[in-house]
């Protein structure tokens, strides 16, 4: 047996090039999928609802694998839509879909798959004690969901679901990046090790390749091995590149956790077949006794206000451990005179990040004997309402600009300001607020489906 | 007196999900993988004194096939929360690369 899984590019919208994708249509793949989104990028996009790449360059990719589908009258399965996988994501990349086909003049079955969850839903299962936390979680509460954006990854059986019902193209909500990968070979009968391995191999596209590029791969899955080749000529994976992939982003990278399983790659092996291909066997998969959907949420914090700066005198920026804290004191008092009636203290943050003395690094910094030549500032305040956040960076600018320096005598300009004003608004800001796990009746029942004809 | 920098291709920090850093150490060629695999300069004690974490929430492999060293531990601060700088935690890694290995 061999299943052929296609993989034009690591995320939607961020391009592959056009000879890469028809050589894929050449060797005549029994799947196209593409993953869409990520959380990598912060927990904005699952707050906000808005996607990380433009609608251009989806739009642009989407097109040539729609007209690739077509061609070889094969499904077409994209996840996560609008980067965290939101039903405002899946509708968008819906409305970018229907635009192509009407251009076009494409006709195919479209499945719309929605993983946002309902508050009152989450809020059950919690109190029925079907969601559990993962290692390290934030607190989870009723309060916290009713203030979340949250949403469940969705393993193969939804994807497996919409195929049922003669679905050829999928636009799905969040989803396990490997399931988009997986489906049609777990439905064609592929051995699950095999199968799972490789779909976590392609998941990023050519980014396992020796020059990671946005472009695509194939996987052919066989009996008692699968095999890796990009789709560009001039592109190489090796045993060492493709073993090296399961390290991305992953804690463990023997052990991939997925909604009906773990994927296990302690014992594969991999073996070059030419200079551009890599064989792998050995991989394993153990089936999970109790099915679990990961979720994920993000909650809005406040609205932001930001003025960056730098300070060149060693004596200002050595004092400011010292002159910071009472500058706060000050921050305090000034807010209760001004805005008493609307803010207490717990509900705005005033910080200061110094660029040049362990801003990067926070907690994590091992350096102490740092002596920079000049230090960069970043004033950060967040504050409920976009309004409030900018009165108070008005503020708060002008007294960091002028703060007592000991042994200074009168009135100096402690930090430079770049930017006339220097407020800067940068809008709502955003925390995750779930790393939890949802155990389910059934791997289908927290998803919903909508067909339409186009 | 060698670094971790002088026999790796590559080192890195990155997030695995929001909640958890990961570091890989990727070495130039075998015989530098084989000098770690031998020496173990690499250790959860070693780590949780750098980064000052507890070494049970330390997770460290030493990953043959791919030559390569590979720790992760929860992050200080979670991805996105006000006090994180470092939002694909990216630039954690510096500290790793003055490590000494042993001959």
């Amino acid at each position: 047996m061999e299943v052929r899984v296609l993989a034009p590019t690591g995320v939607i919208g961020a391009g592959f090039k056009v000879s890469s994708l028809e050589r894929g249509i050449s060797l005549k793949p029994h799947v196209i999928a593409c993953d869409a989104g990520s959380t990598d990028s912060g927990p904005a996009a699952l707050g906000s609802g808005k996607a990380k790449l433009s609608r251009e360059a989806c739009k642009r990719d989407l097109r040539l694998l729609l007209l690739a589908r077509q061609t070889l009258d094969v499904p077409l399965i994209i996840g996560s839509c609008g980067t965290s996988g939101r039903d405002t994501g899946v509708d968008w990349m819906a409305d970018i879909a229907l635009e192509i086909a009407d251009e076009e003049s494409l006709h195919f079955k479209l499945a719309l798959i929605y993983a946002d969850q309902s508050p009152e839903v989450l809020k059950q299962c919690l109190a029925q004690g079907k969601i559990q936390p993962l290692v390290p979680a934030p607190p989870l509460d009723e309060h916290v969901i009713d203030n979340s954006h949250v949403v469940a990854m969705m393993g193969i059986e939804p994807l497996s679901a919409a195929l049922d019902t003669g679905a050829n193209v999928i636009l799905a909500g969040r989803a396990s990046d490997s399931a988009l990968y997986a489906v049609v070979p777990e439905r064609m009968g592929a051995d699950r090790g095999l199968t799972w391995h490789a779909a976590k191999t392609i998941e990023c596209g050519a980014a396992c390749c020796i020059t990671p590029a946005a472009d695509g791969l194939i996987a052919y899955i066989r009996d008692d091995h699968f095999e890796i080749e990009p789709l560009d000529l001039d592109a190489q994976v090796t045993p060492l590149s493709v073993a090296a992939h399961t390290l991305y982003e992953n804690a463990n990278p023997f052990l991939l956790t997925e909604p009906s399983g773990v994927v296990d790659t302690e014992h594969a092996v991999y073996h070059a077949t030419s200079n551009r291909s890599v064989r792998v066997s050995g991989s394993d998969f153990h089936h999970a006794a109790v099915y679990s959907l990961k979720l994920e949420g993000s909650q809005l914090v406040g609205y932001q206000t930001v003025v960056i700066g730098g300070i060149r005198d060693p004596k200002i920026f050595m004092s400011l451990d010292a002159l910071l804290p009472k500058a706060q004191l000050y921050f305090q008092a000034r807010i209760a005179e001004l805005f008493g009636d609307r803010l207490s203290p717990g509900d705005y943050d005033i910080d200061f990040r110094i660029y040049g003395c362990g801003a990067v690094m926070g907690p994590l910094e091992v350096e102490t004997n740092t002596a920079p030549t000049e230090v960069g500032i970043l004033i950060t305040i967040t504050a409920p309402s976009q309004e409030l956040a900018s009165k108070i960076a008005k503020f708060v600018s002008h007294v960091s600009a002028h703060l007592p320096v000991p042994g200074y005598e009168g009135l100096i300009s402690t930090i430079a300001y770049p930017f006339s004003p220097p407020e800067l608004e940068r809008g709502p800001t955003y925390r995750f607020s779930v790393n939890h796990v949802l155990l389910p009746e059934s791997p289908l029942e927290m998803f919903r489906t909508k067909l339409i004809e186009v | 007196m060698t670094t971790i920098a002088e026999l790796c291709s590559l080192v890195r920090s990155k997030n695995a999900g929001p909640f958890v850093l990961t570091f890989d150490l990727m070495f130039t060629d075998q015989m530098n993988y084989e000098r770690v695999r031998r020496t173990r300069p690499i250790t959860k004690t070693l780590l949780a004194d750098i980064y000052k974490q507890k070494e049970e929430d330390i997770t460290l492999v030493y990953h043959d096939q791919a030559r390569a060293i590979k720790a992760s531990f929860p992050r200080p601060v979670f991805q996105g929360e006000l006090r994180d700088s470092d939002c694909y935690g990216g630039q954690q890694y510096v500290p790793l690369m003055s490590i000494i290995v042993p001959e």
